[in-house]
């Protein structure tokens, strides 16, 4: 992730060059720091790609780091192999025993027709002298970085049994004095692109179960509206401006709803609107503050936060409203539910002695976990594969992104050079 | 200079609300419904001198010297009882409404601390506003002219992270909407 001095000047030059447009790539890159306690770590080596010149980072740093990341696996030494073993035949596994590599990465990059280059990597189990994988794309040069996460994805798969999500993009807003910027980037920090730009504030992101669009809550008419914004086209529609507040968007997974917190029969309550805009019908009728819905990846029901029993606590009622269930009960703050990917657990904001850290529910035990040890975190987001909860981190009075594994083993910190960033969402599995 | 004075005036008013805890005297409860003027209570509050129409010179909303140029009602943590010093804010802001400037609309701007979650804090904010929207319309304010909105804590006036930023941050601003057509 260390970009040579170099590189950091052209990429602030770009910048620069590209701040007084509307839609470019942002100035900061995230840096991400990784601690993992305990928990066994599968020792890889990830060898550079035969024919690889691509900058900033090679294909194989770029699949190392994605490894590394997720603190599950630890990079070997790769020093001193010469030539770059492309095919299996040329492979010493008894050197790479010697160096403790559990698997090996190899590969090349070659040039293919109309300027586009093909890519073939290999898996190996050492131990066995087998082949795990083998795969090769042919891309535009462009997208040697992209290729690099698709790589990474299939070899988390094959190493882990579950999903990567290297491949992923995440959302988040980044004030810098009076700016603010929703910006969409790749889920390692990298290729951060503004889509919206506003002195006023922007708050909770929210994707499409496509990735598609992005519904957020806008301050431009001096109050709190919910926003539909379209990625590839830039077109926004506005889906509620109702007399008062508007706000907390959140997605029905057949991407026909949005649930909302409005404001506008008195207290702020949960409705739904059509994603396409239309009316708004109410959902739940409680005589508090019933806000942040989340719907069930089964779309069965609506978690949100309500404080009809005096405080604020996460309840559930059938996605379509009617009776309400309370699910979390130590404490006198939780808020912000979020669903697991596989509908089993909600993390959600739990208040404790004046800290609010992340938490997660099991539902069907009631298990409640801490996960983080902030002072004022918020806004958890599951990773799609269901590993990682990204949430926002006040550091010294600043916003700054963190994720934490849902065993709360591994952390990550992501660190961006300018502003405080709030308010991340994690993006769905691309759909290719 | 107008603007910085009252700048000056909130923020005393924040600093004297957040030393002052539990002081209040008894709140005496004042009939509007006659139009009578009763002395209030509290340290907000005064008896306003109604002017008739026309007879305003410049806007009473930025005279600092008129309790209108006062719009900022600050609350305890987690409460959004609006407490008896801001009684006679209140008032006179509904008197404005009802009599002096019958067609003037208003957006109440409740806002919140940084802590917590901040789509709660929007929420908690909003109920804030709503509160002074309610203590309005019972003093005959039509409700169809006041809108209660909310910041949360994404617009802090105290940009600190202290008790002291956290106290001018719990507060509902009273926003005339319409600022040109009450000069007339």
């Amino acid at each position: 992730m260390n970009a040579s001095p170099a590189l950091r000047a052209r990429r602030l030059l770009a910048g620069a060059i590209l701040l007084a447009s509307f839609v470019g790539l942002a100035r900061a890159q995230l840096s991400i720091d990784i601690t993992t306690t305990g928990g066994r770590q599968v020792p890889i080596a990830v060898m550079p790609l035969a024919g690889d010149t691509s900058q900033p980072q090679s294909v194989g740093d770029v699949v190392g780091a994605d490894l590394a990341r997720t603190g599950l696996f630890k990079l070997v030494n790769t020093g001193g192999v010469t030539p770059l073993p492309t095919e299996p035949s040329q492979v010493n596994f008894a050197d790479w025993t010697t160096r403790n590599a559990e698997a090996l990465v190899i590969g090349k990059i070659e040039p293919a027709s109309d300027g586009r280059v093909e890519v073939r990597f290999r898996l190996f189990d050492v131990a066995k002298q087998s082949q795990l994988a083998s795969y090769s794309y042919v891309v535009a040069p462009a997208q040697l970085r992209a290729t690099a996460h698709r790589i990474a994805d299939v070899i988390y798969e094959r190493l882990t049994g579950d999903k990567g999500v290297f491949s992923t993009k995440i959302t988040y807003v980044v004030k810098r004095g009076r700016r603010y910027e929703l910006q969409v980037a790749d889920a390692d920090g990298f290729n951060a692109q503004s889509v919206l730009a506003s002195n006023e504030p922007i708050m909770s992101p929210s994707w499409s179960p496509d990735g598609s669009r992005l519904a957020y809550v806008s301050f431009d008419q001096k109050k709190p509206i919910v926003v539909v914004q379209n990625l590839a086209q830039g077109t926004t529609k506005v889906v509620a401006s109702y007399r008062g507040n508007n706000s907390a968007p959140a997605w029905s997974p057949d991407s026909r709803y949005l649930a909302v917190a409005l404001s506008k029969d008195g207290l702020t309550q949960v409705y739904r609107v059509p994603a396409g805009g239309g009316d708004a019908e109410r959902l739940t009728e409680s005589p508090g503050i019933d806000t942040q819905p989340a719907y069930s990846p089964d779309g069965q029901w609506i978690a949100f936060t309500s404080d009809r029993g005096g405080s604020p606590q996460v309840y559930r009622m059938p996605a379509a409203g009617g009776a309400a269930t309370r699910l979390t009960f130590e404490g006198t703050y939780n808020v912000g539910p979020r669903y697991s990917p596989d509908g089993k657990s909600i993390a959600f904001v739990q208040r404790d002695g004046g800290r609010y850290r992340i938490a997660s529910l099991e539902i069907a035990t009631g298990q409640v976990s801490v996960l983080t040890d902030g002072n004022l975190d918020d806004s958890p987001t599951y990773a799609p594969n269901g590993k990682m909860i990204l949430y926002e981190a006040q550091v010294g009075g600043r916003g700054q992104l963190a994720a934490v594994s849902g065993d709360g083993r591994v952390r990550q910190r992501l660190t961006s050079a300018a502003g405080d960033v709030q308010d991340p969402a994690w993006g769905p599995m691309p759909t290719n | 200079m107008k603007k910085l004075a009252l700048y000056v005036l909130v923020a005393l008013a924040a600093a004297a609300c957040a030393s002052n805890d539990k002081k209040e005297t008894p709140a005496a409860v004042t009939d509007l419904s006659s139009g009578a003027q009763q002395p209030q209570s509290g340290t907000g509050s005064s008896t306003t001198q109604q002017k008739p129409m026309g007879s305003v010179s410049g806007n009473p909303l930025t005279d600092p010297t008129s309790p209108l140029s006062k719009r900022s009602v600050y609350f305890d943590f987690d409460s959004n009882a609006v407490k008896d010093e801001y009684r006679g804010l209140v008032q006179a802001h509904s008197r404005y409404m009802t009599t002096d400037k019958r067609d003037s609309r208003i957006r109440i701007e409740g806002n919140c601390d940084e802590r917590g979650s901040r789509e709660y804090n929007l929420a908690l904010g909003q109920r804030r506003a709503d509160s002074i929207k309610r203590a309005l319309t019972l003093l005959g304010v039509p409700a169809a002219q006041i809108e209660a909105v909310s910041f949360g804590s994404e617009k802090p006036r105290a940009l600190a992270h202290n008790e002291w930023a956290y106290a001018q941050n719990r507060r509902s601003d009273l926003v005339y909407v319409e600022s040109k057509s009450v000069k007339r």
